[in-house]
């Protein structure tokens, strides 16, 4: 444009100022600070702490000095944390011993591997389901037949179809996470605003590009729901699994030492499984975030 | 004059150092010629057969802004699906220089009524798009390019944030500039400043004007804003209520380049009440079928005139 009136002039000098302040809100005064560091500052860890005290002093009024009917078979925290932390465990079982960690290595491993099964499989089955109608059309009835049966109806098959109980635990645990992956990785596709699909096709994407540009990064954030999901029912299908036919990990562990009258063994075992399976999904967080920015700068 | 490109932060200068924005690297290719005879479009909706577009034929000529104009769901979006090539018609032709239009394409680029900037792409990339994936340009000349672009609709200092970290009228400019990078024949523009405040619609506006008049393409541009259509239309389409035909096609024959000064003239006058009679006309039609809100509508425009 030659001959620009200058009436245009002081809209534009108004507006991109006012819209930047919108864009970048925090910019001004203020350094700064790390989430770790705000956190450090609020009165969250204070409450976070007094939560897990107020928990341990409820289980020891009503384990050892109460002693109600309900809970007098149980452990309480000192003599279980006494239990977990002794170099010379009654029961055999501490932090200070090596089938502590064999414990937690075999089921780890196994939780690992059933995950990373389902993973790759539930993964480009879902997002194809959701992007090529057809093979839904094909997939979708046996999908919808097969997720509802819960995991311990798989549990004889299980053992008669694959030798050895070990390949029969990873099954049983790759049941669990599979149809959670699945089911949210199609439905990441579904999410996907068609608008992206008919731009990306105006400016020219292939088919093979479309999958590889719209359908896999819009779908996303919610096949990392997913695997957030699946990794919750991994573990618990772990457990039952190990229960039924395991001869070594934490859900073996707890099952055993119930038969063995090893109490304190129980609670420390689940606490175990409560730190590793946190652990688990905080780790597919981080990893979620860390692939999906875009998503995580909204907020 | 370019229009300067506003830092946050930062007056605008006086004398502008950047140097021109060199458009393209090659020429803009030509201008491309739309013609629409008796399309026909129905859908089957849960409450029956539902006509939407019916007999309608339109020559959409090159270089040219042609906006559309008709009450609220008389189609326009509708028609615009069409052109892109997103639908087919159950009936009727176009084509767009003697070509018949199969699917979509990039010589016709569709600005959406909401953002269609890819979300996990930054506003760079999300420009940059087209020509990659046509391996059409790349490197220094297609980042020049681009930059160039962005820095036109003052965007330069954005390329790397995200559509979600955007302002609405930023996204609206960046999805311009990432249209415009092609180079298409014909843009399609479906309401492309809806939902946007009265400053940034008008200053949206001004951008665009200054891109057109810059690129010269054909485009089509719906709108619901009497005045946006009139500031930058070479003709007005006014388009029938449900099912919609084309009621009748006024020339904008006002100079350009335009501004707000324009408002007051006779001749703005004279064509903005000819429309307004028009669009008041179709718009009672659907508020008698009982259209949702087509009562906003009649009263948005009895409140205009
Ligand atoms: N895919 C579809 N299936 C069924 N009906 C549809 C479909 N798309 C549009 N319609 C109907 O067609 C009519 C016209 O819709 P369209 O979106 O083209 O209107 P519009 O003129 O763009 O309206 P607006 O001003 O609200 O944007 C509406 O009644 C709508 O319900
Ligand atoms: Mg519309």
């Amino acid at each position: 444009m030659t001959d620009n009136p200058s009436g245009i002039i002081p809209a534009v000098e108004s507006l991109p100022l006012a819209e930047a302040a919108t864009a970048e809100p925090q910019a001004a005064a203020h350094r700064p600070r790390g989430p770790l560091a705000k956190w450090l500052t609020s009165p969250a860890p204070w409450l976070n702490v007094s939560g897990i005290l107020g928990f341990l002093l409820l289980w020891h009024l009503l384990t050892t000095v109460l002693r109600l009917p309900l809970f007098d078979k149980l452990p309480g925290p000192l003599e279980t944390v006494g239990e977990w932390f002794s170099r010379n465990p009654t029961y055999g079982i501490s932090v200070f011993t090596v089938e502590y960690y064999q414990h937690i290595g075999l089921s780890c491993l196994r939780v690992f591997l059933a995950f990373l099964l389902a993973t790759a499989l539930g993964v480009p089955l879902g997002l194809l389901m959701g992007w090529k109608k057809t093979f839904c059309d094909y997939t979708f009835p046996v999908l919808e037949l097969l997720r509802p049966i819960p995991m311990l109806a798989w549990v004889p098959l299980a053992i008669l179809m694959w030798p050895g109980r070990e390949t029969s635990i990873v099954f049983l645990t790759f049941l669990g996470s599979f149809f959670a992956t699945l089911l949210n990785s199609w439905l990441g596709v579904k999410s996907i605003d068609r608008s992206y699909f008919r731009a990306a096709a105006s400016l020219g994407a292939s088919e093979s590009l479309l999958f590889r540009k719209i359908v896999w990064p819009g779908a996303m954030p919610f096949v990392f729901t997913g695997l957030q999901i699946s990794m919750g029912y991994a573990w618990f299908s772990l457990v039952a699994g190990e229960m039924l036919a395991g001869e070594f990990g934490l859900g073996y562990l707890i099952w055993d030492s119930y038969i063995l009258v090893q109490y304190p063994v129980i609670i420390i075992a689940m606490f175990t499984l409560g730190v590793v399976g946190s652990l688990s999904s905080l780790i597919i967080r981080l990893v979620g975030n860390l692939l999906i920015k875009w998503k995580v700068k909204e907020a | 004059m370019e229009i300067p490109s506003a830092r946050p932060g930062e007056a605008l200068p006086t004398n502008n150092p950047e140097p021109p924005a060199q458009s393209f690297p090659d020429n803009d290719p030509a201008p491309g010629r739309i013609e629409v005879e008796s399309l026909y479009k129905s859908y089957e909706t849960e409450s029956g057969f539902r006509e939407v577009i019916k007999d309608l034929s339109l020559s959409v000529t090159e270089g040219q802004v042609t906006a559309i104009m008709g009450p609220s769901g008389c189609g326009k979006s509708t028609l615009i699906n069409l052109l892109a090539g997103y639908e087919k018609p159950n009936g009727g032709k176009i084509s767009i220089d003697q070509k018949p239009v199969t699917g979509a394409g990039p010589d016709r680029l569709v600005v959406f009524q909401e953002t269609a900037l890819f979300p996990w792409l930054t506003t760079f990339e999300n420009v940059a798009y087209g020509p990659k994936i046509r391996r059409e340009l790349k490197g220094e000349k297609l980042d020049s390019v681009i930059m160039s672009l962005l820095r036109t609709v003052g965007l330069e200092d954005f390329r790397d944030k995200y559509p979600s970290q955007l302002s609405g009228g930023m996204q609206r400019r960046a999805e311009l500039v990432r249209a415009l990078v092609n180079r298409p024949k014909v843009m399609l523009l479906d309401e492309p400043f809806r939902g946007l405040d009265a400053m940034t619609r008008s200053l949206m506006r001004d951008y665009y004007l200054d891109l057109f008049e810059r690129h010269k393409g054909t485009q089509v541009f719906v709108t619901s804003e009497l005045d946006e259509g009139l500031l930058i239309a070479d003709r007005l389409a006014i388009v029938t209520n449900r099912p919609g035909r084309i009621k009748k096609i006024l020339d904008v024959a006002l100079p350009r380049p335009r501004d707000e000064s324009l408002r007051g003239s006779p001749e703005y006058l004279s064509l903005k009440a000819e429309a307004l009679e028009l669009l008041h006309e179709e718009a009672l039609k659907s508020f008698k079928a009982g259209a949702v809100n087509s009562a906003d509508f009649v009263g948005a425009y009895a409140a205009m005139g």
